[in-house]
């Protein structure tokens, strides 16, 4: 079931990604609607990660092409921002908070601009959307993953941008984090802005996205989430592993545990 | 005077190499600085033999020409070929530098020239070749002329390109997302320590380049959680070397250069020792306050 929209927000057209020529991500014809909180959802080594990288031109695609605002990513870079995992960098860097949160406007500031007073608001607003203000001043190695996590939503928030890619932001992450980032890109969806998070969590999948795309090396599926999260697509996109992870969580909701996977 | 002229020399170097040297830590690439002042050597004979003569800008040029090959190969191994950014460093360097010393050997009798001089420099010798007007002005020495441009383009260069040279360092995916080259300011960065490397070396040596692009980084890390601060306590570093080593070397009767590298050593010691934040002996007694 792949369900192509009118006037898409990102358009991808026979993506095809491939690492030592082997092909990792297969022919994907992909469109998502405007103001979606939209999740790719797949097993390990689906290519979710991959996607949305190709999709932000961060890797070298086989063949296809990607249009974001039915434009060549290059005209709307101002309009993108990124959240990578919280794993792609060094913590240890000597930087405190605030300063990878201004990072968030280096992109429209252009070269040799110093960031001004205008900037460094809208750094700091990000960081009270996040709830990080108090900790504008503190080096990024005394983060806890939660908090590392934060900051690198408010430094995407800082660009004030109008499409999101996110890297499993849910990851390692604790509940009170979670939930706060959950309600966050709820409130950017209903601001219109567009919001594709690479989740591998299917327990909370359903409740936290309206649109998903399943993935496993190929595009088994991508529509609004009630049509997309049933058992036969399910099945399809993790194999027979599925049916036992779905007894699982079966078992786990008849009992009220929480389900969701902690590093 | 003579003094004065070495010291300032010892400076420029410092100033230069610890700038760029802070951001090369960070992206773990510390050992290309030592890669490109060793694989110069072919790129100065080539321009040597080319033509014969011993003018600083020829071989300027070939040694520049050189050092931007050796980080474009180093690149291209890690990217293409697959092996580690380490290793990719390590093939290249020895192998254009070797090539250097069978062309030193083989054009011996034609080359005024030697591995030595350019593995130690003589930083010594900076004070006798001087610029003179035909009034017969002394303007102090070329040396000291030539690195005072190159500190004046490192300093803009850090000073301009701040930002982005601060963001592809720390998270590259990120700037290259917002549309900040990632392989522009790679090449830019690589470019200056090119520069840098290939304007010192003749006075000081490669060895003392790679000292002052390592140490006073390594050891400004230590003392700071800030960026722009760990580029100021940097360069503070490097130019206390330089006095420091000097008047060690004057002290001992010894080389110089050798004198300010190890100055440098020193000072890494002593951060590692007595850093607030980081220091070994600072860590040990807060443990022991828990303790108790």
């Amino acid at each position: 079931m792949i369900l192509q929209v009118d006037n898409p927000v990102v358009e991808v057209h026979d993506l095809t990604v491939s690492y030592d020529r082997k092909p990792v991500l297969w022919g994907i014809d992909l469109t998502l609607p405007a103001g979606a909180l939209v999740g790719v959802i797949g097993p390990n080594g689906a290519g979710k990660s991959t996607l949305i990288k190709a999709m932000m031109n961060l890797l070298p695609v086989s063949s296809g092409y990607v249009r974001i605002f039915d434009q060549p990513l290059k005209q709307v870079y101002s309009r993108i921002s990124y959240v990578p995992q919280r794993e792609s960098v060094d913590w240890d860097f000597p930087a405190s908070v605030f300063d990878v949160v201004l990072m968030g406007r280096y992109g429209q500031l252009g070269l040799f601009k110093r960031p001004r007073k205008a900037d460094k608001d809208a750094a700091m607003e990000a960081l009270e959307k996040v709830g990080m203000q108090s900790f504008a001043n503190r080096q990024i190695s005394q983060l806890s993953g939660g908090q590392q996590q934060r900051v690198f939503l408010a430094r995407a928030l800082a660009q004030n941008a109008d499409v999101y890619f996110m890297d499993e932001p849910f990851a390692g992450v604790d509940i009170a984090t979670e939930t706060a980032i959950i309600q966050l890109l709820r409130l950017m969806r209903d601001q219109g802005k567009t919001v594709i998070v690479v989740h591998h969590d299917l327990q909370s999948a359903s409740e936290y996205f309206d649109w998903v795309v399943l993935l496993n090396m190929r595009l088994v599926a991508s529509g609004p989430t009630e049509q997309v999260l049933n058992q036969e697509l399910l099945e399809q996109t993790y194999g027979g592993k599925l049916t036992v992870l779905s007894k699982v969580g079966d078992l786990l909701r008849k009992q009220e545990f929480p389900a969701r996977e902690k590093n | 005077m003579n003094a004065f002229w070495i010291i300032l020399t010892g400076s420029l170097v410092a100033t230069c190499c610890s700038l760029l040297g802070c951001f090369l830590i960070l992206r773990r690439m510390a050992m290309v600085g030592d890669a490109i002042s060793h694989a110069v050597l072919p790129g100065i004979v080539i321009a040597f033999m080319l033509t014969g003569s011993r003018d600083t800008i020829p071989m300027l040029i070939g040694a520049g020409l050189l050092g931007v090959l050796t980080t474009f190969l180093i690149e291209f191994f890690h990217r293409f070929a697959r092996v580690q950014a380490d290793a990719a460093i390590g093939v290249t360097f020895t192998w254009l530098f070797a090539i250097g010393i069978i062309l030193i050997s083989v054009f011996a009798g034609q080359v005024d020239l030697d591995q030595d001089c350019v593995l130690y420099g003589e930083i010594a010798y900076v004070p006798l070749d001087l610029i003179i007007t035909e009034g017969g002005l002394s303007l102090g020495p070329r040396t000291v002329w030539m690195l005072s441009v190159v500190t004046l383009l490192i300093g803009a260069f850090v000073v301009l390109g701040y930002k982005e040279l601060f963001l592809t360092t720390f998270d590259p995916a990120f700037a290259a997302a917002i549309g900040i080259s990632t392989t522009l300011w790679y090449y830019l960065l690589m470019g200056a320590v090119s520069l840098t490397t290939v304007a010192s070396f003749e006075s000081v040596g490669s060895i003392l380049v790679v000292a002052f692009l390592v140490a006073p980084p390594a050891t400004a890390y230590l003392l700071t959680d800030d960026f722009k601060t760990m580029l100021g306590i940097a360069v503070g570093l490097g130019i206390l070397a330089s006095f420091a080593g000097y008047y060690l070397a004057v002290w001992m009767d010894g080389s110089i250069a050798g004198a300010i590298a190890t100055v440098t050593g020193i000072e890494f010691l002593l951060a590692f020792l007595f850093s607030p934040t980081h220091g070994k002996l600072r860590r040990q007694k807060r443990v022991q306050v828990v303790g108790h």
